[in-house]
């Protein structure tokens, strides 16, 4: 017998968008967090929402318990990482950061295209070095020629990215400092000033992300 | 309450069990013939019947043919990796398979498809339980590895609903040993569970808190376990087989069966002994010997037992642990009783691992603890809840061939995510989506899920809809989709195309099926308790003609007697119930005065101070009839 293997399946309400997740934890829009507070809260939740303990109730509740719990789940992933969380706080202030800008994701899905993004000017010159050192090693692997010298180069340039990386997010902590004082009283040009070093700061960390991701695609790790 | 009666079912690639909770702790639920492991093994007879577990067992090496076995490692997948498959085990795929459908696989002369198999399998474990509860037993907590991915979840789902389950939840089989094993400590920390079954290799590493079980990463290979342990000596047999003795006997069903037995039997014998032997009758009357020492047998399984190695190291990285912050880790499944296993385990994780647990029964202990809390909880279990984690990345297939994730691996379920669609062309009113499940960039390397096909957005100028889909992976882990198309507030109806998967309706259609084999199987045990009932009387006419009342009888009774005994013998050659029955009443009648004789006899015997038991009559002066339905030994 040979079915037609086609199912309809028809769809629910989606949820109403834009659920506030540190409201979800009853937190203020602050930065800083306490994360052993946190888990407590999520584990507390969970013990009230989690389908589990529906198993027996009727659809419209279990419904509810999916929907609450997924949501749950979502946020204390989102808080519990400080990236994450700097980034939904800025997502809630409407502002995305390059990489996840919608719109040029859009057009390069459209086009086909590799997104372009935008070079930190104070790495500029780097950037450019080591794109050229990329291609250079790149070219000697379609050759099959060695380049120990080279490869070791490129190893320290990784570490030393890496170590960037890590520093970057030391300083958006101090951004997260800043960013809490305002948010009791502060001038909104104040909060937008903090706001701009955060975006910069998110973008420059991504950016040399993929620098690094680049360097590992090359050196074959 | 026995309608909220709710099991706890491991359905493994080599052995399948069913627990339940009783007061402070799990049972597990034996068989008929007492046994708690039921081997995952189903044969069709001579007579078209469904045999499962040890009475299917036999049929592995007597008649490959109509057996199959590790079924497991054919679940939620597609004819692509069936031919991977193929060349390990003796799968049989049905000659008239078209491209696209469903694998089935041959049993005889009867297909069916790996859901349907394993039904067989669940539905053996329920009649177990209901034989226990004296009762129904129609809902189910099913174990899955923690690896699994949607298609292979949804063919253990459907396999339930075949076999008249209402499976209540898909536990992974790491989660559900830790349940079992943290019931029992009741201690806090961080625990990694080391599983490696038949089929499968699952690792997870939890969080213990106050009852709360938090999986925090987990990773695995739905392809490695015992079985490629056994395909390699079987292959090295083979080998060994062809050059030593000139025979060649990889296409000898019966043989290689036969190569199997003797394997997996070295293999348990090496867990304990520095060596073992390998030995096969060959069909020509001579023997393969091979001894193999456990430093060899320890050689050859290293690169297999290596290759859970990666997936440990990744599962610690995603945790963001190191091997010291690990408290415990717990063994589970039967190849963790191979020393070479625990050396490894313990090597990497610096510590000597757990095996105070029955690494064959922790995992349905486990399922029935999740089943209890399901329930509604009893004491033992208040304070128990299970959170955990989807074990691939879901992605959506964008422009390029490119995967974009939408739900990262290792994200505690239910979790969801939302994503918003537009149109390209005016007017257009549809829009295709498909999903994937995966870690790689590209879709071609990542598993399809499946294609939805979104209908009925309002006609619009290109780019205007907002068709927002919600995405969202339920606790078993498997994925919904749900979409509205924004500026109407339309809900858009979604056609779901599974990539290797069976639809409502073909379930529906297997579900009936099945039922009127239930009748069939009914009729069937019907007849072979009838057989059993015959055999019973005839037995017991034999020890009546020992006894001295047999020479009371007039030779035309006697002759009557024999007549309705050979009638009787042929009946129950053939397969009508209705046959045997009448047959096995007329017998009755007919030796109604020796029976009668036989009693005085007996009650004679018991006034001189004879037992019961010692005048061999059977039962006790309770019995009415010495010549029906006494216990057969």
């Amino acid at each position: 017998m040979s079915a037609d293997p086609k199912t309809v399946i028809s769809a629910a309400k989606a949820s109403p968008a834009g659920a506030d997740y540190f409201a979800f934890f009853g937190l203020p829009l602050k930065l800083n967090l306490d994360i052993a507070l946190l888990e407590r809260e999520f584990y507390k939740l969970s013990r009230k929402l989690h389908p589990d303990l529906y198993a027996r109730a009727g659809k419209q509740e279990q419904d509810w318990s999916m929907e609450q719990t997924s949501l749950l789940n979502d946020a204390y992933r989102t808080l519990k990482d400080p990236i994450r969380r700097t980034e939904y706080l800025l997502h809630l202030g409407g502002v995305e950061l390059e990489e996840q800008s919608k719109t040029a994701t859009e057009e390069a899905r459209a086009s086909g295209a590799i997104k372009k993004q935008v070079v930190p000017p104070e790495l500029l010159e780097e950037v450019f070095e080591l794109n050229m050192q990329l291609e250079e090693l790149r070219m000697n692997k379609k050759m099959g020629e060695d380049d120990p010298a080279l490869v070791k180069e490129l190893e320290s340039q990784r570490v030393s990215l890496e170590n960037k990386h890590e520093a970057l997010l030391d300083e958006l902590k101090t951004y997260w400092t800043d960013w809490d004082k305002l948010v009791d009283g502060g001038s909104e040009e104040d909060r937008g000033r903090v706001r701009d070093q955060m975006v910069g700061l998110l973008n420059r960390r991504n950016y040399i992300r993929n620098l690094v991701r680049d360097v590992n695609e090359v050196l074959g790790d | 309450m026995s309608s909220d009666r709710i099991i706890g079912i491991d359905l493994g690639t080599t052995n399948s069990l069913v627990a339940f909770m009783q007061g402070e702790s799990p049972v597990v639920i034996p068989g008929e013939d007492g046994l708690n492991l039921v081997p995952s093994v189903v044969a069709l007879d001579e007579k078209g019947r469904i045999l499962v577990g040890n009475a299917a067992h036999r049929c592995l090496v007597q008649t490959p043919e109509r057996a199959v076995y590790s079924i497991k490692r054919l679940m939620g997948r597609g004819m692509e990796d069936v031919q991977q498959e193929l060349q390990l085990f003796p799968f049989r795929l049905a000659e008239d398979l078209e491209a696209g459908e469903v694998i089935r696989i041959q049993l005889g002369d009867k297909t069916f498809t790996p859901p349907e198999i394993s039904a067989f399998i669940l539905r053996q474990l329920k009649r177990n339980a209901e034989r226990f509860f004296n009762g129904p037993a129609t809902k189910a907590v099913i174990t899955v590895p923690a690896y699994f991915n949607d298609a292979q979840r949804q063919a253990t789902k459907d396999a339930g609903r075949i076999a008249g389950l209402e499976v209540l939840r898909l536990v992974n089989e790491p989660t559900a040993a830790s349940l079992a094993y943290g019931l029992d400590r009741k201690q806090n920390g961080i625990v990694a569970v080391y599983d490696l079954g038949g089929g499968t290799f699952d690792v997870s590493i939890l969080k213990l808190h106050d009852g709360i079980f938090e999986v925090i990463a987990t990773n695995g290979d739905t392809h490695l376990g015992g079985d490629d342990i056994d395909n390699l000596l079987i292959a090295i047999a083979i080998d060994d087989i062809r050059g030593d003795m000139k025979l060649e006997v990889s296409s000898h069903g019966e043989m290689v069966a036969a190569i199997r037995k003797a394997v997996i039997e070295a293999k348990i014998a090496l867990s304990s002994q520095s060596a073992a032997k390998l030995e096969v009758e060959l069909p020509d009357g001579r023997h393969y010997l091979r001894e193999i020492t456990q430093e060899q047998f320890n050689q050859l399984i290293q690169p297999i037992i290596d290759r859970t190695v990666g997936p440990c190291k990744q599962a610690l990285k995603d945790a963001g642990l190191k091997p010291d912050q690990i408290d415990e880790v717990v063994l589970v499944g039967g190849s963790t009783r191979i020393p070479k296993v625990r050396a490894l385990v313990e090597e990497l994780f610096q510590r000597r691992p757990h095996a105070d647990v029955n690494p064959d029964e922790v995992v349905a202990l486990g399922a029935a603890v999740q089943a209890n809390i399901l329930s509604g909880g009893s004491e033992a279990t208040e304070n128990m809840l299970l959170l955990d984690v989807t074990p691939l990345s879901l992605g959506i297939e964008v422009a390029g061939g490119v995967t974009d994730k939408i739900i990262l691996r290792n994200s505690t379920i239910p979790a969801s995510a939302t994503e918003h669609y537009t149109t390209q062309v005016d007017g257009q009113t549809n829009v295709a989506i498909h999903v994937l499940q995966g870690e790689r960039e590209l879709a071609k390397d990542c598993r399809s899920l499946a294609r939805f096909d979104l209908k009925g957005i309002p006609p619009m100028t290109a780019g205007m809809p907002r068709i927002e889909v919600k995405f969202l992976i339920d606790a078993n882990g498997i994925l919904h989709v749900s979409a509205r198309e924004q500026r109407s507030g339309k809900e858009s109806e979604i056609e779901v195309q599974p990539s290797y998967g069976l639809t409502d309706e073909q379930v529906e259609g297997m579900i009936l099926e099945s039922f009127d084999n239930a009748e069939e199987d009914f009729r069937q045990r019907q007849i072979i308790e009838a057989r059993t009932e015959a055999e019973t009387i005839v037995a017991a006419l034999e020890k009546g003609r020992q006894s001295p009342a047999w020479g009371v009888l007039t030779s035309d009774e006697k002759r009557q007697i024999a007549q309705l005994e050979d009638e009787l013998k042929a009946t129950v050659e053939g397969d009508g119930y209705d046959a045997i029955r009448k047959a096995i009443d007329a017998l009755n009648r007919g030796t109604m005065r020796l029976a009668e004789l036989m009693m005085d006899t007996a009650v004679n015997t018991a006034l001189k101070g004879k037992t019961m038991d010692q005048a061999d009559t059977g039962d006790g002066p309770t019995a009415p009839h010495p010549m029906a339905k006494a216990e057969f030994e």
